[in-house]
């Protein structure tokens, strides 16, 4: 795309590689845009690779300090990077789809929540980015695991809607046959090894999976997103350690929406940011703007392909913010506020969804006209999916001895 | 006496005892911005500032501590905000809180209260809807205490606190707003007493927890058959005051023993073994049991309705008992 970079004060040797500072200045390309900056991601010195990211900001550019295993630091007023590189068209578009429908399939529960159709869900608006740029970057036959917080990921992942809606309205055309719910939406046909409402619980469970990749010899990764209370349970970083101590092809994204329930990660997360965490563990620690789709699909990328080279995991941070409530409901009964209004309006201008629309017409990739489009099909397909699972028939009482075990046993 | 509802009693308990006891305070997820999901807590960070500690999600680590400064001379509450997530730290309850003071000889002492929000609540399936009782019942060490009214909430939850020994405290969710006249002041009941809730010469119903109040309506409409049945609550599952369960089964010659978890292994079973034991000379029928079946807990509404026992079925096993 004609950018170019230029990288100062690159100094020093090998070893004081740690206290290196460096900043990456981007610079407009021909036509005056930002958003198509192009910045190194590998950079040999010496024996050492510094991973080096840029940042996202339209103004002003932050000067970013990189190195492997350690976040990425800004001088700025925030800390966003993002690493550029030419995507399709049938990318960008594709994310933009699957953002769009994960934004009405959550704004349609709230809808019928509100209408007492369904019980309370932990919605993901506001945090689509992170789902959808990172199952950009994986292939179908790449695993993936999620959370409680985990309509957004199944459907990143190419998850079908009807059965993900039938499973919330508990009917037996859902992927669970209406046994799972909201927590569990797991489309197993699309490389899903589960949602789980434990907190951290599939974090070991994708490490599983990554070192069964390694077993069989084959290429698949494996990529557990979780939050920034999980990121303080036991099962996380024992996970972390063993990942990077056997190098498995295994991703740590840590959605970092700053909040548990009603608990912020500065008052529970003793490092600055929980990418700095990954020092300790040997393994790169990426620090993303999770706003942006783009960054996410890029960081995701990189980490990926190392992971298919055999280097090893990646904790990835993607920094974001849940719009809404914990979950549906919990505005009833939560007893002060945690977050001051302000603040969401903040991150509330910082929508995924504007960003890369706003990314996608700003580089004349497609028109507003073909983006709203994507939005309005996407909207279809949702109203689609809730009317079929209203018409979805509740399981049958036989159901519930069934599922046990492989096979059937008698049951007590 | 107050009118209260089933989490205020536990809440005024806790206000009251955090106010006796200076050694006494509160960790958990979410118990002090929020109040905990069921507002046990609400309102203790501003009376007891410093006393109450909002954690990371850590349940092993939130445990271990209470363990640890339990036996350094403090009295922790411990708030699990589900049961279900006791999972997580299982050797920090089964290991360590439970038998730190047999393994060293009497030296160490753990006095500590473990909340356990129980049961069904919201529709949140098999991963927050657990009870598993018989777990606990099952390590020597622990006390299990299953309160059922708001009264028995709040004096045994006062014990709980004073209690040298660690205490499981199970809370089930579907009966937090449930209300009930509670007395004023410092009540406590002895842990290890059963209640008998109703009197009555026909049968014996043994309920655990929620299924207490269902057996009570249970046996208003089973007036009507003619049946006079006595319902009593044993409040503390371990220890199990087998007297007063065995007194009124010899009474009535016939038992039906019902909780919501599931039959196959839970703690209605071993009520139902320690009563075909202890009187089977005096039994009228087989000891029946209520319970869910063993499957996990599923989410459709549809599907529930065939777990949780409810009054009728409790209604049905009477009717068996006596016919046989
Ligand atoms: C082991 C465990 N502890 C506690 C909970 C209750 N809980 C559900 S979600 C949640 C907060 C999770 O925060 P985070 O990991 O940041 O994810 P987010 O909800 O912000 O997406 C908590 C405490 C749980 N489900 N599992
Ligand atoms: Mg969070």
């Amino acid at each position: 795309m004609g950018v170019s970079v230029q990288i100062r004060g690159l100094k020093g040797s090998v070893s004081p590689l740690f206290t290196h500072l460096f900043s990456v200045q981007i610079f407009r390309d021909c036509s005056g845009n930002t958003h198509a900056e192009k910045t190194y991601s590998f950079i040999d010195l010496g024996t050492l690779t510094i991973w080096c990211h840029c940042l996202i900001l339209q103004t002003p550019i932050p000067r970013v300090v990189g190195e492997i295993g350690r976040r990425i630091q800004t001088t700025g007023e925030k800390t966003y990077f993002r690493m550029t590189t030419n995507i399709s068209k049938d990318l960008l578009m594709l994310m933009l789809e699957r953002m769009w429908r994960i934004r009405h399939f959550e704004l349609k529960l709230t809808e019928m929540y509100n209408a007492g159709e369904v019980g309370g869900v932990h919605l993901y608006i506001g945090q689509e980015a992170v789902a959808v740029g990172a199952c950009a970057a994986l292939k179908d036959s790449d695993y993936i695991a999620g959370n409680h917080r985990s309509h957004g990921h199944p459907i990143a992942k190419g998850a079908n809607l009807k059965k993900a809606m039938a499973e919330i309205f508990g009917r037996i055309d859902g992927y669970c046959k209406g046994k799972g719910g909201s927590m569990h939406l797991a489309d197993f046909s699309v490389g899903i090894l589960g949602e789980s409402g434990i907190v951290a619980s599939s974090v070991p469970v994708a490490t599983g999976a990554a070192l069964a990749s390694k077993l069989e010899g084959k290429d698949f990764v494996s990529a557990v997103f979780f939050g920034d209370g999980a990121s303080n349970q036991g099962a996380c970083h024992e996970s972390m350690n063993l990942a990077s101590v056997w190098d498995l092809p295994v991703l740590f994204i840590c959605e970092n929406n700053q909040y548990a329930v009603t608990t912020s990660y500065k008052d529970t997360v003793a490092v600055e940011h929980i990418s700095d965490r990954a020092q300790a563990y040997n393994m790169p620690g990426i620090l993303v703007d999770g706003q942006d789709a783009i960054a996410m699909y890029e960081a995701t990328a990189q980490a990926v392909e190392r992971a298919r080279n055999g280097e090893g995991p990646t904790l990835i941070e993607a920094l974001t913010y849940r719009f809404e409530d914990h979950s549906l409901g919990l505005e009833k009964i939560r007893k002060s506020e945690y977050r001051e209004e302000s603040e969401i309006d903040e991150w509330r201008l910082r929508d995924p969804l504007d960003l890369l629309t706003k990314s996608i017409v700003d580089s004349g990739t497609a028109t507003p006209a073909e983006c709203d489009a994507v939005s309005a099909n996407a909207h279809a397909e949702v109203e689609e999916a809730a009317e079929f699972a209203r018409n979805s028939p509740f399981p049958d009482e036989s159901e519930l001895y069934k599922d046990m075990f492989a096979s059937d046993m008698p049951v007590v | 006496m107050k009118t209260m509802a089933f989490n205020e009693a536990i809440r005024t308990a806790l206000h009251e005892e955090m106010q006796r006891d200076e050694s006494v305070f509160v960790i958990g997820e979410d118990v002090a911005t929020h109040g905990g999901p069921y507002k046990v807590t609400d309102g203790i960070a501003e009376a007891f500032p410093g006393r109450i500690f909002e954690t990371p999600i850590a349940e092993a680590g939130i445990v271990g501590i209470g363990v640890g400064a339990a036996m350094a001379g403090m009295r922790p509450v411990v708030e699990l905000m589900y049961l279900d997530f006791v999972t997580c730290a299982m050797d920090e309850v089964v290991n360590q809180a439970a038998k730190m003071r047999y393994m060293t000889g009497g030296q160490a002492r753990v006095p500590m209260v473990i909340r356990l929000p129980c049961g069904i609540g919201r529709l949140l399936a098999a991963q927050h809807s657990q009870i598993l009782e018989s777990w606990f019942m099952h390590v020597p060490g622990l006390q299990v205490v299953v309160p059922s009214t708001p009264a028995d909430a709040k004096g045994l939850f006062k014990t709980a606190v004073r209690s040298p020994d660690p205490v499981m405290f199970f809370e089930y969710k579907r009966i937090y707003t449930s209300k009930g006249e509670v007395p004023e002041g410092d009540y406590t009941i002895p842990i290890g007493q059963a209640d008998v809730k109703r009197e009555g010469e026909d049968a014996t119903v043994v309920a655990i927890g929620p299924m207490v109040q269902k057996s009570l309506e249970a046996a208003v409409l089973l007036e009507d058959d003619g049946y006079d049945i006595e319902v009593v609550d044993p409040r503390s599952l371990s220890p199990l005051d087998v007297d007063t369960i065995c007194e009124s089964v010899r009474k009535t010659g016939r038992a039906i023993v019902c909780g919501e978890d599931s039959t196959f292994a839970g703690a209605a079973s071993e009520i139902a073994a320690m009563i075909g034991e202890n009187c089977f000379g005096d039994l009228k029928a087989p000891v029946r049991r209520i319970g869910s079946p063993h499957v996990p807990m599923p989410f459709s509404s549809e599907l529930v309705k065939h777990v949780v026992p409810e009054k009728s079925h409790v209604i049905e096993a009477v009717n068996q008992s006596m016919a046989a």
